[in-house]
């Protein structure tokens, strides 16, 4: 018995380390010269600390023949996430409310076909988007990726927020409506302060995927105007001539930084949400 | 209830909500209209308005980049399916040993999930790097003819994109697999204990039957996953070596915005949806038949 458990101890131990290998790899080759990693390789312990990656990364490094490093497209992925996260989240709320609260002729069909965007590969949505983004005259901007995340959002977030909303007792609501509130008097005051809980998973969901996304922000964003996501895979290319993996390193530790950083304040939360965003 | 008998006070609720609805509604069914619409088109780089009928299909399936891609997308999908459903239900079964620590370890078999597919690409792309990473690692130990060279090799390239699939994913099937087997009743095993059945017999007639439909549930989630990845491969692999590794979603891509022939793209994103729609309708008949059972059987 005791055997067996120190064989379980042992196995759960180095499947952790598999699972942190890249983690650590990555944070560890961020310390190092390029010249120690080309020839030690890429896993190895650091000789000397090179924390001069991080300023290169940060400001230096050429990018699609940009020498300005990620810090433009780190400002790009946070004006771009920051907003399209909190206005999706807003929306969603709003219509999940109006879906399960204030029950209307058609509401569950209307949740159906919402919600079908959660399926639909982002493929589909491509050409579409060109048409409008040029209309808008938001082609290569910052503001049409927001456009896109809200409006690409408002599927998850609807599904989230109604799915929370629904347990809100009718009494509660017949007992607002009786003393005269109206739509947006309940929302703020009733529904809004029981929200907590699930505009936190919302959020974190919602800030994560649309950090992460690359697609949209490589098609519809060009040179300095795009994520960060598409300006990882600009910089694997453009140093496939002359590495420097240890800046590279720092680079990538640096774009990851915000959704690990949420993920390790919000875990529960963000369990939540993948749990109930299962299908994205 | 005509608009016009309301007051502004009344108005306003409705814009809130329906300007919303509809913005989502054309959205996914407009959107989606569209891009099926434009398939039969002759567009190149820009939307034209004529009808060709299926002949964008017939052509983006007599190309080589879709034959490969839906060939690959077959292997792809089967493998990291089976491969992250293993590893999810080894992680599953092992934190449910009542394990010290066991927060720790979960924290660490998910943050992957929280990582983008770039960094995740990018990243595998350097430890399977024959030149730098897990090769040269084991033959500087020593091994000197250890050959790990799967990343540049045509035909098993694809199983990198699987392998670094898994190891971002496995954690979610592990959280879903745990949530299983919590919910699992514990009288009741308890009761099939002291009845004396073997754990063989509890596995099969206790835990099973509470756990296989999320089994299904994992599938089809790990599946349709499968069949919308592009991030990934984008960054691992980017296709290559040559052509050997694209997926369908990378098709679409391709000749969308790098050939210029919009129809030909749109044909294959509907070809792609088609994908998806059979992994998603089978299930969807499944879950009503499921309900409808638990509700007749109430």
């Amino acid at each position: 018995m005791r055997s067996t458990r120190v064989v379980l101890y042992l196995l759960v131990t180095v499947l952790a380390a598999f699972y942190l290998l890249p983690l650590a790899v990555v944070a560890l080759n961020s310390l190092r010269s390029t010249r120690d990693i080309f020839g030690n390789g890429m896993i190895g312990l650091p000789h000397g600390l090179e924390l001069d990656n991080f300023s290169q990364a940060w400001s230096g490094l050429c990018i699609a023949e940009h020498c300005t490093g990620i810090r433009g497209y780190m400002l790009n992925s946070m004006i771009m996430t920051i907003p399209a996260t909190l206005i999706s989240t807003f929306f969603g709320a709003l219509i999940g409310y109006a879906i399960s609260l204030w029950r209307f002729r058609g509401d569950l069909w209307v949740f159906g076909i919402i919600t079908l965007g959660v399926f639909l590969p982002e493929q589909m949505k491509l050409v579409p988007w060109v048409l409008v983004l040029r209309d808008l005259g938001l082609f290569n901007s910052v503001a049409g990726l927001v456009l896109i995340h809200v409006v690409q959002g408002l599927s998850f977030t609807t599904l989230f927020c109604r799915n929370y909303y629904v347990g809100i007792p009718q009494e509660l609501m017949k007992a607002a409506k009786i003393d005269g509130a109206g739509f947006f008097r309940i929302f703020w005051r009733i529904v809004l302060p029981l929200s907590p809980p699930i505009l936190i998973v919302t959020i974190i969901w919602q800030f994560t995927g649309i950090w992460n996304e690359y697609l949209y922000g490589v098609t519809f964003a060009s040179g300095p105007n795009q994520p960060v996501t598409a300006a990882l895979i600009a910089l694997a290319v453009s140093v496939s001539e002359a590495p420097q993996y240890g800046v590279q390193s720092a680079a990538v530790l640096i774009a990851a930084a915000p959704t690990l950083f949420v993920y390790l304040i919000g875990g529960k939360y963000f369990m939540r949400g993948l749990t109930a965003g299962a299908v994205k | 209830m005509r608009l016009a008998r309301r007051s502004p006070g009344e108005l306003l609720p409705l814009l809130a909500i329906w300007l919303p609805v509809l913005v989502s509604i054309l959205y996914v069914v407009g959107f989606t209209l569209y891009t099926v619409w434009i398939a039969f088109t002759p567009s190149t780089l820009v939307p034209e308005y004529g009808w060709v009928g299926l002949r964008n299909y017939t052509a983006i399936l007599h190309t080589r980049n879709w034959n490969i891609a839906a060939a690959n997308i077959v292997v792809y999908g089967f493998c990291f399916m089976a491969l992250t459903t293993v590893l999810g239900l080894l992680l599953a079964v092992l934190l449910d040993q009542k394990l010290r620590g066991e927060n720790v370890f979960r924290t660490i078999f998910l943050y992957p999930l929280a990582v983008s597919f770039v960094v995740t690409g990018v990243v595998w792309g350097w430890l399977l790097n024959p030149g730098i990473g897990i090769q040269k690692l084991v033959v500087g130990l020593g091994w000197t003819d250890f050959r790990f060279d799967w990343l540049v090799d045509r035909d098993r390239a694809l199983y990198c994109i699987v392998f670094a699939g898994a190891w971002q994913a496995s954690g979610f099937a592990m959280a879903l697999f745990l949530a299983g087997l919590r919910s699992v009743d514990a009288d009741l095993m308890k009761a099939a204990q002291i009845d004396g059945a073997g754990p063989m017999r509890i596995y099969r007639r206790v835990v099973l039957p509470t756990i296989w439909p999320i089994f299904i549930a994992v599938f089809v989630i790990l599946l349709q996953f499968a069949i919308k990845t592009f991030d990934l491969a984008v960054a691992l692999t980017a296709g290559g070596p040559g052509i050997s590794t694209v997926l369908p979603s990378m098709v679409v891509y391709d000749f969308m915005f790098q050939r210029g022939l919009l129809g030909r793209g749109s044909a294959a994103a509907v070809l792609q949806l088609s994908m998806l729609l059979a992994v998603l309708l089978p299930y969807a008949a499944f879950r009503y038949w499921q309900t409808r059972r638990v509700a007749r059987n109430a």
